[in-house]
């Protein structure tokens, strides 16, 4: 910016929150429109099978019912899900909005109810005979790939959806040539993004103007627009899409979902609104998960424990149908598989695959925190191996700091970095050779105590537009546009679609800093596809990195126009005008002009200033020409109960380096939330089918969300390496926790068994699963503790 | 929640209660709502009428008196663990603190968690350990039904349909008597995998006068393990000889779910037994 910051950088509160906190804003579910029909679906109970019949006679009987839909109504007339990401060569199965004589899933939608209220609706679903003659179901995804296998589409003949394949030239002869190679076979299961708000949509068409305005809980408001008038083959001018208040999104909310597609349909066919909000028990079962990989990892090393190639095969579980991104989700998996380590070659494959469970999509990180995951255990792996320090084997093999903008193996691009600088705080911080003491202290007492470190980087901000594997039809750029007002007050309408992550704040800090105004002085308006004009969305840490540099240049514009204007009225020129903390001068002059003196005249144009059309406003798009690479380094230590094998975390350090920070404070609530997350899935989180493809994990009585008792205090601090590729020099920073967390995590609990022998650990980290290693290995050992 | 059609009332009288009770076939009571309200809202569970118990007045008392203690059925968890002359009960506190969240203690009700009969639930184990006794009202008659011949089948009790779990009664636990409870929780629901009570009358010497222990969460219905109780009564057993007469508890039929496999169950019985009574131990010798 090119004034001093007043409020960049502060820890000021979110704007956001008392409305929130106090019950005062309006979410999705909280649009009432006269006249409103709900909706209830019909899901299936079956993963895997062919309808006989669907007899909804009784539910048509009912009191208050106003119409049951299947899909012999939708045909030929709208459909099917959004999916943007059919990779070539993909055997791809559109996705009917209700299921076509075939079911796939547990909680796909077979029927749709229309009543009155969404007592009426429940009541009424409840009377619909669906008859399914069941089939035998394939829920695990390497046995998915294996000969005799129920298909989930016949079709193909396969359940392979497409093979990826990411080779490097060297690969093979670095493997050959090596001191050593390592393998490792690491699974990252499935979990559930689970945001607090579940998908909400309220559809109304109307035929007067005839227009279709659809509010829902969406990360992507515009792209929303666009699949649904593909959907429904209205032009898209026709359609609004309104995200009110979001409650969360976590990735799950990226994708547009039949749901959202169907509505549309049902309000336009019936001349009525109508509502749909899931409940938990459908978020759980029947909206995107993340996650599901399995990963055979291969590492060639030199006889220093220096990475020289990496190897990779994963199996992805791309669920019953491809979801909007699902199928693109693994690609970034390779694309970050080298992590902030030097190496001559990755080579990764990967297999997409279906299975007859929900289909997968973005969960924050997607892709990237499997890949940390991979190469966090492979540094570990490697150090058991050698002998070596695992921090020292990572100061071994980290990119050297003098070596940005840095080419990885896998095509990637590092913006900048400073990882020595970044780990050597984190050890400080933590006093690792003291950490090791009291560790070797509690051993020595019989105490199973260990030492967790993930050091990794990340990706954020996607761009440019003609290099990524972007959604189709949706560039990497965002919009912003800036109205000022003639008192002096700005209006900032953002492509960002923010659901949690303070935006309204970060950004009036921004647009206040650079006109140098009050921050009430600045509205920030998102989420109406009639007010923003264009947007792609928030999602992959790009709101501030993308949307915020957007706003930022046109902020520029402005204030580059509103200097002519004050030139004119101080008859000078351009060039001679100052402009400190929004106020206008001549150097020595003593007249000066207000930012808001300068947006009145430029209203009022009672002085008509040549060349110059009157108001202040700008439009801008920031087009990244690059990916930022935030990075950190996380430590923990952990105990575990020798006779129950239930887990302590002790101690929980971030160091994180994410460029500038506009606000430490959302900051700082960002990297808690995803440190959490992640902790979560290393934990406890698990979506679970059993073998028939029951989801067993379908309320909160069975999925195990983290709480905050299960964690100490978490410590943070960062270092600073802004980033070259937008003006603000920001990283991203809403996936970095959940990056480095899981492995850290992990690290620990090795590191804690590593004296009984154990080597391996899948996740989650149940404590039955932590009682059987340590049993097993004291019985090996034929030793009492 | 969209649950299905009932009606409700809100009496203000036990009698009231049980009269509407047994008017409506099928009705249902509702004390604190904390499993009944997730029951009708999954549709797992659907009444005619909603009898709220939330007005009957005195039914929410707890005291101690004449050697007894005496809790209302509608009494909440938080309640019960707070009550100041519960306090040198241990258990009581102790077993509050380990149930489900604040917001849950707050509304449910430890009458509720007895007749529910949910076999993770906490205050079963309690119940069973300190040998209470409820009593149970309809619009006919009065009944006791003792901790021993309570609980019967999976999320079953003796309380029948037509009636209303009034009170619960316990003896006094007197002098060199301690109490405990320790659990594993089940981490997404906060149930008991193993909940373990004790109520255990020691000399300094260490010598078991009488005991007896409730498990909660391990078999499909809530039990007394009377067999570890014969094997310590009059003796003072602690250490290794503790640990090894807990791993084997014959009333133990562990349940087997994705929390917890019926072996890892049995192990940790063995474990919070052992942690039970040795902090029972300690506080009836202190």
């Amino acid at each position: 910016m090119a004034l001093k910051p007043v409020m960049i950088g502060e820890r000021i509160k979110r704007r956001e929150d008392p409305r929130l906190i106090r019950g005062m804003a309006t979410y999705t579910d909280d649009v009432k429109l006269h006249g409103m029909l709900h909706a209830t679906f019909v899901r299936s109970d079956h993963a895997a099978g062919r309808i006989l019949k669907i007899d909804a006679t009784r539910a048509k009987a009912l009191p208050g019912v106003v119409a049951v839909f299947t899909y012999d109504d939708l045909r030929g007339q709208v459909g099917p899900a959004p999916c943007t990401t059919v990779l070539p060569g993909m055997n791809h199965a559109p996705h009917p909005l209700l299921a076509d004589g075939d079911v796939r899933y547990v909680g796909q939608p077979v029927a749709v109810v229309i009543a009155k209220d969404k007592y009426v609706a429940r009541d009424a679903a409840l009377e619909v005979e669906v008859e399914i003659d069941a089939k035998q179901a394939v829920v695990d995804v390497e046995a998915a790939l294996l000969p005799g296998t129920p298909l989930v589409y016949e079709q193909f003949g396969t359940n392979l959806a497409v093979h990826l394949a990411m080779p490097h030239p060297e690969t093979e002869r670095l493997f050959a040539e090596a001191h050593g190679t390592i393998a490792l076979r690491l699974v990252n299961h499935r979990v559930a993004p689970v945001p607090m708000e579940g998908r909400a949509v309220v559809a109304h068409w109307e035929d007067g103007p005839q227009k279709l305005t659809v509010w829902t809980s969406t990360q992507t408001p515009h792209g929303c627009k666009q699949q649904i008038a593909i959907c429904l083959g209205l032009p898209e001018l026709r359609i609004r899409v309104i995200a009110p208040e979001v409650g969360g999104g976590f990735g799950q909310k990226i994708p547009n979902y039949g749901e959202e597609c169907l509505l549309p349909w049902v309000s336009r066919k019936l001349r009525k609104p109508v509502k749909w909000a899931e409940t938990r028990t459908e978020n759980l079962a029947a909206s995107s998960h993340g996650r599901g990989h399995v990963t055979h990892v291969e590492a060639a090393h030199d006889r220093d424990g220096k990475v020289l190639a990496l190897r990779g095969k994963t199996v992805a579980e791309l669920g019953a149908f491809a979801s909007m991104l699902g199928p693109a989700i693994p690609t970034f998996t390779h694309l970050l598989a080298a992590g902030p380590y030097t190496m001559k070659a990755v080579s990764w494959e990967v297999d997409v695959v279906y299975t007859h469970t929900m289909a997968t999509d973005a969960y924050r990180g997607a892709g990237r925190p499997e890949a940390a995951y991979n190469i966090e255990r492979v540094m570990d792996a490697l150090a058991a191996k050698l002998g070596i320090d695992r921090v020292e084997i990572r100061r071994r093999n980290l990119i050297p700091a003098g070596s940005f903008p840095y080419s990885a193996p896998t095509g990637a691009v590092y913006d900048s970095g400073n990882y020595q600088a970044c780990l050597e705080k984190a050890l400080l911080r933590f006093d690792y050779a003291a950490a090791i003491a009291a560790r070797d202290r509690a051993r020595a007492e019989g105490k199973l105590s260990g030492i967790g470190v993930a050091t990794f980087t990340e990706i954020c901000g996607l761009g440019p537009s003609t290099g990524t594997a972007a959604p189709a039809r949706a560039g990497t750029w965002e919009s912003a546009e800036l109205r000022v007002e003639p008192t002096g007050a700005v209006t900032v309408m953002t492509g960002a679609s923010p659901h949690g992550q303070g935006q309204e704040t970060a950004f009036a800090q921004m647009v206040g800093d650079a006109f140098g105004i009050d921050i009430d002085s600045v509205n920030v308006v998102h989420g109406d596809t009639d007010i923003v004009t264009h947007g792609v969305g928030t999602f992959g840490s790009r709101g501030l990195v993308v949307g915020g540099s957007a706003v930022h240049m046109a902020a520029q514009k402005i204030l580059a126009k509103a200097k002519r204007i004050a030139a004119h009225l101080l008859d000078t020129t351009e060039e001679r005008v100052n402009v400190e903390q929004g106020v206008f001068g001549v150097a020595g002059g003593a007249r000066k002009l207000t930012f808001a003196d300068v947006a009145s005249a430029a209203h009022t144009w009672g002085v008509a200033i040549p060349g110059e059309e009157p108001g202040l406003e700008a439009v801008a798009r920031f087009e990244p020409t690059g990916t930022t690479f935030p990075f950190g380094v996380h430590f923990c230590t952990v105990s575990i109960d020798r006779e129950t094998g239930q887990l302590t975390i002790e101690r929980f350090l971030s160091v994180d380096d994410v460029g500038n920070i506009i606000n430490p404070l959302l900051a700082d609530g960002q990297r808690l939330g995803g440190i959490i997350q992640g902790l979560g899935q290393a934990l406890c989180e698990e979506v679970r089918y059993d073998e028939n493809g029951q989801l067993m994990t379908a309320t909160f009585m069975d999925y195990t969300m983290p709480r905050a008792a299960m964690f100490p205090r978490i410590e943070l601090d960062t270092t600073c390496t802004p980033s070259p590729l937008n003006p603000l020099g920001a990283k991203g920073i809403g996936e970095l926790g959940t990056i480095g967390s899981t492995p850290c995590l992990v690290s620990a609990v090795l590191d804690a068994l590593a004296p009984l022998g154990v080597k391996h650990v899948d996740m989650p980290l149940k404590p039955e699963k932590l009682w059987r290693l340590i049993r097993e290995a004291q019985q090996q050992s034929g030793g009492a503790r | 929640m969209i649950p299905a059609e009932f009606d409700y009332a809100v009496p203000r009288t036990l009698e009231g209660a049980a009269r509407l009770l047994a008017g409506t076939e099928g009705a249902k009571l509702l004390g604190g709502g904390m499993s009944l309200i997730p029951a009708l809202k999954h549709r797992l569970a659907a009444a005619p009428l909603l009898v709220d118990l939330g007005r009957v007045a005195g039914l929410d008392k707890i005291s101690v008196m004449a050697g007894k203690i005496r809790i209302g059925g509608r009494a909440t968890h938080a309640a019960v663990m707070s009550h100041p002359e519960l306090a040198r009960v241990h258990v009581f506190a102790e077993t509050g603190e380990v149930l489900a969240d604040p917001q849950v203690r707050n509304r449910g009700t430890f009458g509720g968690s007895l007749v529910h009969a949910d076999p993770a639930a906490d205050w079963p184990a309690v119940f069973i350990a300190l040998g209470g006794e409820a009593t149970l009202v309809s619009a006919t008659a009065t009944r006791r039904v003792g901790a021993d011949a309570f609980f019967q089948s999976l999320m079953t009790s003796a309380v029948r349909e037509d009636e209303i779990l009034s009170e619960v009664t316990f003896p006094l636990p007197g002098a060199k008597t301690g109490t405990a409870y320790t659990k594993v929780r089940q981490p997404a629901s906060g149930f008991a995998i193993v909940g373990v009570a004790v109520c255990v009358r020691a000399e300094r010497t260490g010598v078991i006068d009488e005991v007896r222990i409730g498990v909660s969460g391990v078999n499909a219905v809530p039990f007394r393990a009377r067999s570890l109780e014969d094997r310590l009564r009059g003796r003072a057993v602690s250490g290794p000889a503790l640990r090894a007469f807990a791993s084997e508890i014959a009333e133990a039929e562990p349940l087997d779910d994705m929390h917890a496999s019926a072996e890892y169950r049995r192990h940790l019985l063995g474990v919070y037994a052992v942690r039970s009574l040795e902090r029972a131990i300690a506080r009836a010798q202190a």
